[in-house]
C-alpha cells in the first residue's frame, strides 16, 4: 500500500544572526543553507497494516508524513500510496487517504462540526444518506453527540480532536497518516481515541501510520515502529525488537525482607540503585536465569520483578547520549 | 460534471455553510459594510468643488453615479490575499490541499457568503442615501440591472483572480500583502472609486484604459446608474481580463504548489 525508495527532502532555510547587526546583514545579503529533514529512508507498508513512526522532535517523522499524503514534495527518491504518487494530488488518490495532524484543525471554528462535515461529505461525493449513516457510525464508535451540532470553538480539545477525526475519516479513507492523533489530550480521551483506531482498523481494514510522542500509543497499536533521527531510518520492525536492540538488558527490581549493602550484588548485573530493602539491578537476557537463582539463593527475597525497560524512557535516553 | 472538482451540490452546500460562516461575523460586516462609505465622501467634496463640472455630469448624475460606485464595492470587494496568506503561514491551507476540491473555491464561497451577508446592510445604506437625496431616487430598469449585476460580478471575478495572482507568490514570498499594498493606490485612483474616470485628463484615460481598474468600478457603476457606456466595449475588455488571469493563476498556482512547505503544520 505504501512504498518509499530512497525519500530525501532538503529545505532551504534563511540564516539570520540575532541582534541588530545581524537583521542589517539578513537585509543587505541573504544567506541560506540546506537542511536535511528526510535522507534516503526507504520502507514499504502492506495494506492494513498499523505502523508506528518515532523519532525525537525535528526528527523527520511530520516532513515524511507529508510527503506520504502528497503536501509537500521530495526533493529525490520514489513514493507510491495506494498506486499512485502522492505529490500528483489526483482526485482518486485524494480519495483514499486522509491526513490528521494533532493541533491543527479542518472544522471551521465558528460553526458545529456538523456544518463541515456536510461540506466534506458534498467535496468527497458521499450521498445525504451515506453521509448520514457513515456520521451516525463514526460518532458512535467516537462517543459524540450533541458536540456535533455545538460550536468547534465551544468544544473541549478531546472532543475536537475526536470530531477532527470524523471528519478526516467520513470518505472511508484506505490510508490514514495520523501525526500526534493524542497530544494535548487527557489520558481518557487518549485511550478512546486509540480504541477508536484499533476498531477502524480492523472494520475497515485501512492502513495506518501513526506518529506519537506517547508510547502509549504505539505499543497499544502498532506491531511495527519505523525510528527515525536526524532524517535517517534507524529501526524498521516489530517492537520489542526495538527494545532488544536499544537496550538488551531486563529490569530485575526485588524487595528483600532485610536492607543489605549495595557491595552484596557485586557480580550480578548493573545495579541501578540500592535503597532500604529495594534493589534495582539490569541483567543480561542471557544471565537472567542464573542471576535470578543466585539472588533467592543468597538473600530473603520478599518479592521479585523481572521487566522489559520502559521503550520511551530508552528511546529518549539513546537520543540524549548521542547512541542513535 | 466537475470542474476543478465543484460541482453543483458542492456549490450548495459551500455556499450555505459560508454563509452561515459570515454570519457570524455580521456585526463585523456590519462596520465593513459601513467602512466602505468611501464613495459618498468623494460625493460630498465633488459637489462642494467648482471642478464638478468637469465631470460631464450634473447633481443627480453624481450621486447616481457615487451610489453605484459604493454598492459596485460593496459587492466586489475581494480579501483573498490577507485570508490566503493567513491560511498559507499557518498551515490552515493544509487540509484543503489534501481535498479532490480545488482550494480556491473554498475562497469563491466565502467572498459569495460575505456578499450575502452584506446586503441587507447595503440596502439600509441605500435607502439612507435616498432619504437623504430624494431627487437622486430611481430604479434601473430590468435589463440595466441584470446587466449590472454581470458587469459587477465580472468586476468581483476580475479582482479576485488579481489578488488570487498575487496570494500565489506567498508560495515564494510568505508576504504577498505587501504587494497587495502596491496594487492599492492604482486601484483607488483609477478604478472610479475617487472620481469617475471622465474626471483625470485625456492622457491618465487611455492609460487606465489598459489597465483592468476602471472595470472593477467605474464601468459596472456607469451601467447600474444608467448614464452613456459602451456595454460591448467593457464587457469585452472585462472577459478579456478573465481570460488572461484565469490561466496566469492556475499556472502560478501549480508552480507554486510545489514549493508549498506546509508551514505551521
Amino acid at each position: 500500500m505504501i512504498e518509499v525508495e530512497s525519500l530525501s527532502k532538503i529545505y532551504r532555510v534563511a540564516d539570520k544572526q540575532p541582534g541588530l547587526g545581524g537583521t542589517l546583514q539578513h537585509f543587505m545579503r541573504r544567506r541560506h543553507r540546506d537542511v536535511c529533514a528526510v535522507s534516503n529512508v526507504s520502507f514499504t507498508i502492506a495494506r492494513g497494516e498499523m505502523v508506528g513512526f518515532l523519532g525525537a522532535n525535528g526528527a523527520g517523522k511530520t516532513t515524511t508524513l507529508k510527503m506520504l499524503c502528497g503536501l509537500i514534495y521530495p526533493s529525490a527518491g520514489q513514493v507510491v500510496v495506494a498506486g499512485h504518487q502522492p505529490q500528483k494530488r489526483h482526485p482518486d488518490f485524494l480519495r483514499r487517504i486522509t491526513l490528521v495532524m494533532g493541533q491543527k484543525q479542518q472544522l471551521l471554528w465558528d460553526l458545529p462540526p456538523m456544518d463541515s462535515l456536510r461540506v466534506n461529505a458534498a467535496v468527497y461525493g458521499i450521498s445525504d444518506r451515506d453521509a448520514k449513516r457513515r456520521i451516525s457510525e463514526l460518532s458512535d464508535l467516537l462517543e459524540l453527540g450533541e458536540e456535533l451540532t455545538r460550536p468547534v470553538r465551544k468544544l473541549s480539545l478531546g472532543q475536537r480532536m475526536k470530531a477532527e477525526l470524523l471528519a478526516a475519516l467520513l470518505h472511508q479513507p484506505d490510508v490514514l497518516f495520523l501525526d500526534e492523533p493524542t497530544l494535548g489530550l487527557d489520558v481518557n480521551a487518549q485511550a478512546r481515541v486509540r480504541k477508536f483506531l484499533a476498531d477502524y482498523n480492523q472494520r475497515t481494514g485501512a492502513t495506518v501510520l501513526l506518529t506519537s510522542h506517547y508510547m502509549a500509543d504505539i505499543t497499544a497499536l502498532c506491531p511495527r515502529v519505523l525510528l527515525i533521527h536526524q532524517g535517517n531510518l534507524f529501526h524498521d520492525g516489530p517492537l520489542d525488537r526495538l527494545a532488544s536492540r536499544l537496550a538488551p538488558e531486563r529490569h530485575v527490581r526485588l524487595e528483600l525482607a532485610a536492607p543489605v549493602g549495595a557491595e552484596a550484588f557485586a557480580g550480578l548485573g548493573r545495579l541501578d540503585s540500592c535503597c532500604d530493602c529495594e534493589v534495582n539491578l539490569r541483567v543480561q537476557p542471557d544471565e537472567l536465569t542464573a542471576v535470578v537463582a543466585q539472588l533467592l539463593d543468597r538473600f530473603e527475597v520478599r518479592d521479585l520483578e523481572v521487566n522489559d525497560p520502559p521503550i520511551d524512557q530508552l528511546i529518549g535516553e539513546l537520543f540524549r547520549q548521542g547512541k542513535v | 460534471m466537475r470542474i476543478f472538482g465543484l460541482n453543483r451540490k458542492i456549490i450548495r452546500v459551500l455556499l450555505g455553510t459560508e454563509y452561515a460562516h459570515m454570519l457570524e461575523y455580521r456585526a463585523e460586516i456590519a462596520l465593513w459594510a459601513l467602512s466602505g462609505v468611501l464613495p459618498f465622501i468623494m460625493l460630498s467634496l465633488w459637489n462642494g468643488s467648482d471642478a464638478r463640472d468637469a465631470l460631464g455630469m450634473d447633481g443627480v448624475g453624481l450621486d447616481r453615479y457615487f451610489l453605484s460606485a459604493f454598492l459596485v464595492r460593496q459587492f466586489s470587494v475581494v480579501w483573498m490575499i490577507y485570508a490566503f496568506e493567513e491560511d498559507a503561514l499557518t498551515g490552515r491551507l493544509s487540509p484543503y490541499l489534501l481535498q479532490p476540491l480545488h482550494p480556491l473555491w473554498r475562497y469563491v464561497a466565502s467572498h459569495l457568503g460575505e456578499q450575502l451577508t452584506r446586503l441587507p446592510f447595503a440596502a439600509v445604506i441605500t435607502a439612507i442615501f435616498f432619504l437623504i437625496q430624494p431627487n437622486a431616487f430611481w430604479l434601473p430598469s430590468f435589463g440595466h440591472f441584470v446587466l449590472a449585476w454581470l458587469a459587477t460580478w465580472m468586476a468581483f471575478s476580475i479582482a479576485f483572480l488579481l489578488q488570487s495572482l498575487i496570494a500565489s507568490l506567498c508560495f515564494w514570498s510568505e508576504k504577498a500583502s505587501a504587494l497587495e499594498r502596491l496594487l492599492f493606490i492604482p486601484f483607488l485612483f483609477l478604478s472610479g472609486l475617487l472620481a469617475p474616470l471622465t474626471a483625470f485628463p485625456p492622457f491618465v484615460r487611455t492609460l487606465a484604459q489598459w489597465t483592468p481598474f476602471p472595470y472593477l468600478i467605474d464601468f459596472p457603476a456607469r451601467v447600474l446608474a444608467e448614464q452613456p457606456v459602451d456595454l460591448l466595449a467593457g464587457f469585452a475588455i472585462q472577459s478579456a481580463w478573465i481570460v488572461l488571469l484565469l490561466p496566469l493563476v492556475l499556472l502560478f498556482w501549480r508552480a507554486g504548489v510545489r514549493r508549498y512547505s506546509a508551514m505551521g503544520a
